[in-house]
């Protein structure tokens, strides 16, 4: 028995949330008294040794030409196929995109449960239960499952990683070499030097309130001070001043960053069902009565135009003492 | 060309939610229930296909009779036939296998679902049912044309999007960017009269089993009251970021 974590990466690199997954896996792994195994797919230009400093005891790599473009099925078959030649009975999968598209194959080629849109380390062994969000943010519920086998699927930033200082060995598998997928990718279009929004720790959003794409520079200064990714309402992306990708709310993405700015967006409940997992929320707005300041921590009631720039400066200096 | 789409049944997007005194369950007193947004992206693009491609749709829920006003409405957008499974939805795995021999029975050429529902926001049952027929998965699919028997597709990803393409039989699981917003289909009134007379199936459910078993529910911890800082004072809100919320 033992606890198999697939360790995503993106053209040879590890993403941030690579670590929290590794993190999640050794928690689990002593929870259940047992070892965490990561697995790397596909090329690799990073030492995934470094695994081993978020408390995984081995690597393991798998390469091959079946892997070298992502495809749910493939993936998930190559990964149940490792997780049986390690007898591994759980499996942690971040919920990126790919992990999302996966990690359902996997469960059926594995014969496990999938304890999905999971917000937390397991709350029990035994029965396996976990705490996960439903209604779109505005309720969770505990999930258990008796089933021998369980994948666990949990959102990005529901743990901090957490570097123990230990050593992982590096090998390479042969298990899973799976068959060439029938679906053939084609382009991979992938905004270069920007935070995927869900594994982003700060998110500036901006909404009709900044009245139209020309007047994002000030959302795009903040962001940059910040170290943060950028978002927008469901109108903002309605009417295209930016792109779909952006739109955090119940049909978009749901994020769960330490700190979520609200710019100009007064805050319909299906804009809060995809933020109000944020740690930390600030809200910016003219009227007083927008509804977000309710769900808000701070509150700032004045022009985006003036406040935005004031504190892009602030947070300079800020950053420029400390 | 047949198509099915999936259909779940959930409450309107501004439902007000609350669960049972002893938070067993979800309360669905004075709630509103629509067809799941998601699916509803897919349901249009269906109704495209109808129009350009002269496609035949087929949807389905799972669930018990209080769903079928829902698949009545998905008849008046367009789908000519309707199916519901009768059993209560409690397991992505259990509705995934019944899904899945709906469209083993039926021949279909392609599956069209929601990436998620947003009631239990799984995200499970598409990717399952493709995993389960051993078709070709699109997951967080944002656009689809067709070009004969093979579909140019476009697919979310983390920070950017990706193109790509497969010959049906095939999954997608739906979003926005199928067809835009501004595209769904309103039922007309001549929609909704054909609608009471176009056939919908009521089938009993294939023997499967659930994977998982729901706990107890709750609400999330009520945020203390906002702390409004003067539009003239950047810097407190810089300090109160740092040292009490410690996010900067």
């Amino acid at each position: 028995m033992s606890v198999l974590v697939y360790l995503e990466s993106w053209e040879g690199k590890f993403k941030k949330n690579t670590w929290e997954a590794a993190t999640y896996a050794a928690k689990t792994a002593s929870m259940l008294g047992t070892e965490a195994i990561g697995l790397c797919i596909g090329k690799l230009d990073e030492d995934a040794s470094e695994a081993g400093n978020y408390g995984l005891s081995k690597v393991l790599h798998l390469e091959g030409d079946a892997f070298n473009q992502f495809d749910a099925n493939v993936y998930g078959a190559a990964i149940a196929e490792v997780a049986a030649a390690q007898s591994a009975n759980t499996v942690i999968v971040s919920a990126t995109f790919n992990g999302k598209a996966l990690a359902p194959a996997l469960s059926i080629q594995a014969d496990a449960a999938l304890l999905s849109n999971v917000v937390a380390l397991p709350e029990n062994a035994s029965p396996f239960s976990v705490k996960r969000g439903v209604f779109s943010g505005k309720g969770f519920n505990v999930l258990t499952s008796d089933a021998a086998k369980r994948i666990v699927l949990f959102v990005p930033n529901s743990i901090a990683p957490e570097a123990t200082g230990g050593n992982a060995s590096v090998e390479g598998t042969s298990a899973g070499q799976g068959s060439i997928s029938p679906v053939a990718v084609k382009e991979v279009d992938r905004v270069k030097g920007k935070i995927p929004l869900p594994e982003a720790e700060r998110v500036i959003s901006g909404g009709r309130g900044l009245k139209g794409p020309e007047n994002w520079g000030m959302i795009e200064e903040l962001a940059e001070v910040l170290d943060a990714g950028t978002a927008c309402s469901k109108p903002v992306s309605d009417m295209d001043w930016r792109p779909h990708s952006e739109h955090v709310g119940q049909t978009g993405i749901a994020i769960k960053p330490n700190l979520y700015v609200a710019v100009g967006i007064s805050g319909a409940i299906q804009h809060l069902a995809g933020v109000s997992a944020s740690k930390t929320i600030v809200v910016i707005n003219k009227d007083p009565e927008a509804p977000f300041f309710k769900a808000a921590d701070y509150g700032v009631v004045g022009d985006a135009f003036e406040v935005v720039p004031k504190l892009t400066e602030e947070i300079k200096k800020f950053k420029a003492a400390n | 060309m047949k198509v099915l789409v999936c259909i779940s049944h959930v409450p309107d997007t501004t439902s007000k939610i609350n669960f049972t005194a002893d938070n067993s369950a979800f309360d669905k007193n004075g709630v509103q229930y629509v067809i799941n947004p998601y699916d509803e992206f897919g349901l249009t693009r269906a109704v495209w296909l109808k129009e350009k491609q002269g496609a035949s749709i087929t949807v389905l829920n799972v669930g018990n009779k209080e769903t079928e006003p829902t698949l009545r409405k998905a008849l008046a957008i367009g789908a000519d036939t309707a199916i519901r499974v009768e059993a209560e939805p409690t397991d992505a795995f259990f509705v995934a296998q019944q899904i899945a021999a709906v469209a083993k029975e039926g021949g279909y050429d392609l599956i069209i679902a929601g990436r998620e529902s947003i009631d239990y926001n799984g995200g499970q049952v598409p990717g399952m049912v493709a995993a389960l027929l051993g078709w070709p998965f699109v997951n967080a699919c944002a656009g689809m044309e067709a070009n004969g028997d093979t579909y140019d597709f476009v697919r979310e990803i983390d920070g950017g999007k990706e193109k790509l393409s497969a010959s049906t039989p095939f999954v997608v699981a739906g979003q926005k960017g199928l067809v835009e917003e501004k595209d769904l289909r309103i039922p007309n009134m001549r929609g909704i009269m054909q609608a009471r007379t176009k056939p919908l199936e009521v089938k009993a459910p294939v023997e499967a089993v659930n994977k998982t078993q729901t706990g107890a529910f709750s609400k999330p911890a009520p945020k203390s009251a906002v702390k409004m800082v003067d539009a003239e004072n950047m810097a407190e809100l810089v300090r109160m970021l740092h040292e009490e919320a410690k996010v900067i």
